[in-house]
């Protein structure tokens, strides 16, 4: 079976800062992969990567098997294949929610209006948000926001959902609603590449772990071995950092 | 815990914000007494005061002027909308060519570039003058020779400009994060600029567009000097025949007409704008 996702010695640098060292990675389907890793790391700048917002300087991005990051590919056909969600969620402040959540299906897959306004609301509904359509965003808690970006991100069924620490911005009593929409996510077998601070939600949620570090993955294996005897000594570093914090 | 009396009361604080606000009150209302009516009395006592009475207030000759000024301003009034709309235009293309990055756009990016500073950076009237006595001589068929039209056309070109570089700075002023959602929906670049981008850029800018809006209800009077019987013009013939300057008067309260309502809702849309954004801060005496 080929894997929904792969990179080979993914490389990028912002002038002379070096991001990204050579990531390789395979996302197969169903599957749930946790990047964690401290600020700066490169976990942002891979998720970007992966949906072509960001141009790659070395290496290959595969989905489904077929290389993306060929130059001269053009890639909008290819980011309507991917779902991407924010840490800031990037609303766009001046369309109601409705409308936030049915723009890609009306104007990048060409969904008639009555169709993706249908999808759309079911979409709301599922996620709890059935009465907040006609709402503009700033109307919204942050967790409300965010479960508008990711109905968003979901309506065109993207095969594979990347998400960029959706719960940073959030306050601590909105983080659960969120992590419980995306558990539910993995129980239906959507593929999911996650970039999180959220050690024991990675925890018990993803079925990989890899962790970053100066743009490289140091150590990788299912939550059970990386939690309780990670095999890097920088690994072992991060984690006591955050036990120290009180973070898992 | 026992209970500690309270050092100051509510009615204290109270009769304290009672007894500060009759005193800005009272404050206001003198400095403005004293102010006005130092510079009425200071002007309705100058030895020219009967003259200027005579020459520029005489209701005799308002009355007189007035049907004939006002049949001018509406001329102003169809001037301005048409400018208006056509600034509006050529402005909103012309920021989105200086905001386009595409390779073969480049030769229409450097017209635009040399457009906006010269039309800035020359005189409107002049720039009116030029339009209005040049193009007639090229003598090329097809091109307008009216006056009004040729007016409408230099006047927006001017304006053009302007618009073009609020508009773009307001483009600008996005956030890139909303571009990039746009993009990771799958949306073309165009359609991003079409549908997320554009339409927050124009709505932040709307004040100072207003504003330039402005200038230009009050800068047709400067397509008189190519011809066109206008308010200004009218009442400046007036006054040359006449000897009187009260039609001036009178054109000048219609502009006032037009520019001040539109004046207060700029005001009011920038204030709007500023507490969306929580940014009113109060100064002055708490």
């Amino acid at each position: 079976m080929t894997a929904v996702l792969e990179l080979r010695g993914v490389t990028k640098a912002y002038a002379a800062n070096q991001v990204l060292r050579g990531i390789d990675l395979v996302v197969g389907e169903h599957e749930a992969i946790a990047l964690i890793g401290a600020s700066g790391s490169g976990k942002s700048t891979l998720l970007r990567c992966i949906d072509l917002l960001e141009e790659i300087d070395d290496g290959d991005i595969l989905l489904d098997g077929e290389p993306i990051t060929v130059p001269g590919l053009d890639p909008v056909p290819i980011r309507r294949r991917l779902g991407l969600v924010f840490q800031a969620y990037n609303l766009f402040p001046h369309m109601r929610v409705i409308d936030n959540v049915i723009l890609g299906a009306r104007r990048a897959q060409k969904m008639a209006e009555d169709d993706a306004r249908a999808a759309g609301q079911a979409m709301l509904e599922r996620f709890g948000l059935g009465d907040r359509g006609q709402d503009y965003p700033d109307r919204l808690s942050g967790g409300q926001q965010q479960r508008v970006a990711i109905a968003r991100a979901l309506l065109a069924r993207p095969r594979a959902l990347l998400l960029d620490e959706v719960t940073s911005a959030l306050d601590p009593e909105l983080v659960g609603e969120v992590l419980e929409l995306i558990r539910e996510l993995k129980a239906e077998g959507m593929t999911m590449l996650i970039a999180t601070h959220e050690m024991t939600f990675a925890r018990d949620f993803a079925d990989q772990i890899c962790f970053l570090a100066g743009g490289r993955i140091i150590e990788r294996g299912p939550p059970a071995q990386m939690f309780t005897a990670p095999a890097e000594v920088e690994t072992q570093r991060f984690l006591a950092r955050l036990l120290a914090a009180n973070r898992v | 815990m026992s209970a500690v009396p309270a050092l100051t009361t509510r009615e204290d604080r109270q009769r304290a914000r009672r007894r500060r606000a009759i005193r800005s009150g009272l404050i206001a209302t003198a400095s403005t007494v004293i102010v006005i009516g130092g510079l009425a009395t200071f002007v309705l006592t100058s030895p020219g005061w009967p003259s200027v009475h005579r020459f520029f207030l005489n209701g005799h000759w308002f009355n007189v002027s007035f049907s004939s000024v006002l049949s001018g301003f509406w001329l102003d009034v169809r001037m301005f909308l048409i400018c208006e709309v056509g600034a509006l235009i050529l402005g909103l293309v012309i920021a989105l060519i200086r905001t386009v990055r595409v390779p073969a756009l480049l030769p229409v990016r450097i017209v635009a570039v040399v457009y906006v500073d010269v039309m800035r950076g020359i005189p409107t009237l002049l720039w009116v003058y030029l339009v209005g006595f040049g193009v007639p001589t090229l003598n090329l068929s097809g091109l307008p020779t009216s006056p009004i039209v040729l007016g409408e056309i230099a006047l927006g070109m001017c304006y053009a400009a302007y618009v073009s570089e609020v508009l773009r700075a307001g483009i600008q002023s996005v956030h890139p994060s909303q571009g990039a959602a746009a993009l990771a929906l799958g949306l073309t670049p165009a359609q991003a600029l079409r549908h997320v981008i554009v339409p927050q850029g124009v709505r932040r800018v709307i004040p100072p567009l207003l504003n330039d809006f402005i200038a230009l209800q009050k800068d047709v009077a400067l397509v008189s000097i190519i011809g066109p019987q206008e308010a200004f013009r009218v009442a400046q013939i007036f006054a040359a025949q006449y000897f009187n300057y009260t039609p001036l008067l009178a054109a000048a309260a219609l502009y006032l007409c037009v520019t001040i309502p539109m004046t207060r809702l700029t005001d009011y849309l920038q204030g709007r704008s500023l507490r969306e954004r929580g940014a009113v801060l109060a100064l002055g005496p708490r």
